[in-house]
């Protein structure tokens, strides 16, 4: 599913160019289910950014799903992000106005089906992560676990292949987190979906079937203490 | 859910603000309605003119008289059908605010070359025999209640009689009314005979203010205008022969240009709504950065990024601009009973709409292009990480 060779990211700011990633190689196989770790500043965001097709390698080759995004140009970024990935933020990153069904609904706007078809998908996305009677709800009147399954519902309502999770239950409680933390795992063992998540908590990373070490921007065998 | 439905969500992501800045738009484009109305009633006059009519003044200026002597000799010039001649009285009803256009004509002759008045034969028999009769547009009719028969009392403001007041009496012998498009030309207007006048009145005796010349051939116009110019030179009464159109135009003009007067005040307004929607929408993406940045994130390109945010301001435009106008026809029957017979009536035209819905797309597209162009440029990496 996931194929990085030689991959080196830096980004310039100001007169400076700060290397994050130095050389990455990485392979995961389909269906698997990585914690990706490491301690603030290592470069996991700037990598799950790559994997997710958000940004692009300074240098080296980032094959997912069977794609190089480092030749795609941004609009075939974007296609293929729509049909490939589903994206799950630390703060849900849902939009404050729509409803939670109409959140779920959002990437099914890109698709050529129709308004009913599009709502019933949203339903039963929402019946997956158990929040069907609150399909009306915003955001605001959810709780944080609630507005996270909006957005796990919302991710995987167009059936992407690959989940790329950013820190998923960073602004939940332990309870709260380890229910997510259970509908990721039950994504991944009974709906076959690839999962990338970026986590500092190693509890969270425990619901993973591997973990990742990442520090300074290189692959480390084991966890930075 | 469909795209439009995530516009209008966006638009009314703070409701209040955006109602504020809706109710501006709503006011701006009122006030164009209204004053785009009075632009076009005083333009009316020039639109509607005759094409194979021409007036004659004096050259030194409109309201210096011209001798009656002049009409047999333009009656003679070849290719010119009738000669009609009137005067500015400029009489008011019972009040001052009660102004409406009354002039006093030579009535046979009038009628002759204005086919496009319309009264009926007993009325128009009255008006040729009877030496105090008055026509009244029915606009005024309608407006102060006349009856025919009645008499109608006007208190010259130019005019004093022998009488030693400046009181003349007309008795009302019917209501005239223009033909189709000329309903502004003659509907608030009252006419009455140049004879009873010329008599009645002090000074001036056997001078006329304008001659109406209607000509056989429109293409002869300005042929026929040169030739009637030319007579005169050198006179003490040159003349200054131009169509009605330009006539009506620079008649109008002796109250200001009011096409310029509204057309600076509209121009002012809309700037101001520029501004103001321009700031409310570049302070609305800069709040909505991380939300755009999340639709790119899902998919949606740039392009349609960009649509999205030009989508929303065009249609703020287009729900205040098409509010306004409404209000404006609304509001226009209201305005034309307080004005009464000054000024024809006033609507908001076709034209009006066309050109407001114009202004609206522009100023939409205008104000919305800096904000859609950065949310097209928005780097989703630095925008998720609030950089």
């Amino acid at each position: 599913m996931v194929s990085l060779r030689k991959v080196s990211k830096s980004y310039v700011r100001g007169r400076q160019s700060v290397a994050v990633l130095h050389d990455v190689d990485l392979d995961i196989p389909d269906g698997d289910f990585v914690a990706l770790m490491g301690p603030s500043g290592s470069g996991k965001t700037t990598l799950l950014n790559l994997i997710g097709g958000l940004d692009s390698p300074t240098a080296g080759s980032v094959e997912v799903a069977g794609a190089h995004l480092e030749r795609l140009n941004s609009g075939q970024l974007a296609q293929w992000r729509a049909a490939n990935v589903g994206f799950i933020f630390q703060f849900y990153n849902l939009l404050p106005m729509l409803s939670a069904r109409s959140n779920v609904e959002l990437p099914l706007l890109l698709t050529a089906l129709s308004a009913r078809e599009r709502e019933q998908r949203a339903m039963i996305a929402l019946s997956l992560v158990g929040l069907a009677d609150r399909a009306n709800h915003r955001p605001a009147e959810l709780s944080g676990g609630q507005e996270q399954r909006v957005a796990i519902a919302r991710a995987v309502v167009s059936d992407p292949r690959l989940l790329v999770c950013d820190e998923p239950t960073g602004d939940l409680d332990r309870q709260t987190a380890d229910d997510i933390l259970g509908l990721l795992q039950r994504l991944n063992r009974e709906h076959g979906k690839t999962i990338i998540m970026v986590t500092h908590d190693p509890k969270a990373a425990q619901f993973a079937s591997r973990q990742v070490h990442l520090d300074k921007g290189v692959l480390t065998d084991a966890p930075v203490v | 859910m469909t795209l439009g439905t995530l516009l209008l969500a966006g638009l009314f992501r703070r409701r209040g603000r955006t109602l504020l800045t809706l109710a501006s738009i709503i006011a701006a484009f009122a006030l164009f309605g209204l004053l785009d109305a009075v632009r076009i009633v005083f333009n009316a006059g020039a639109d509607n003119a005759g094409l194979n009519r021409l007036i004659v003044t004096s050259r030194l200026s409109l309201i210096q008289p011209l001798p009656l002597s002049q009409l047999p000799r333009i009656q003679a010039i070849e290719g010119v059908d009738a000669v009609a001649h009137a005067n500015w009285f400029g009489g008011v009803y019972q009040d001052r605010r009660n102004f409406f256009p009354n002039l006093a004509v030579s009535p046979a002759e009038w009628l002759a070359v204005h086919p496009e008045i319309r009264l009926t034969p007993a009325t128009r028999e009255k008006f040729l025999n009877e030496r105090t009769a008055a026509l009244a547009g029915v606009d005024l009719v309608d407006r102060f209640n006349w009856q025919t028969g009645q008499k109608i009392p006007l208190e010259g403001t130019i005019f004093p009689n022998k009488a030693g007041t400046n009181t003349w009496t007309f008795d009302l012998v019917g209501a005239m009314r223009g033909d189709g498009d000329t309903r502004s030309n003659f509907d608030g207007q009252l006419l009455f005979r140049y004879d009873y006048f010329d008599e009645g009145r002090l000074r001036d005796h056997g001078t006329v203010g304008w001659y109406v010349v209607r000509v056989h051939d429109p293409a002869r116009s300005n042929a026929i205008a040169q030739q009637i110019d030319a007579l005169f030179k050198n006179s003490d009464a040159e003349t200054k022969t131009q169509s009605e159109k330009e006539f009506n135009l620079a008649f109008v003009k002796q109250f200001g240009d009011v096409g310029m007067i509204v057309s600076a005040i509209m121009a002012a307004v809309f700037f101001t709504v520029l501004l103001l929607t321009a700031n409310t929408l570049s302070q609305a993406m800069r709040e909505r950065i991380p939300e755009l940045a999340v639709l790119k994130t899902l998919g949606f390109s740039n392009g349609t990024v960009c649509g999205l945010v030009l989508g929303e301001s065009v249609l703020l435009l287009l729900l205040g601009g098409l509010g306004g106008l409404v209000a404006a026809t609304l509001l226009l029957p209201a305005l034309n009973g307080k004005l009464g017979a000054q000024l024809p009536p006033l609507s908001v035209t076709p034209g009006s709409w066309a050109l407001g819905l114009a202004i609206m797309l522009g100023i939409g597209l205008l104000v919305g292009l800096p904000p859609a162009l950065r949310a097209m440029r928005l780097r989703i990496v630095d925008a998720l990480a609030d950089r």
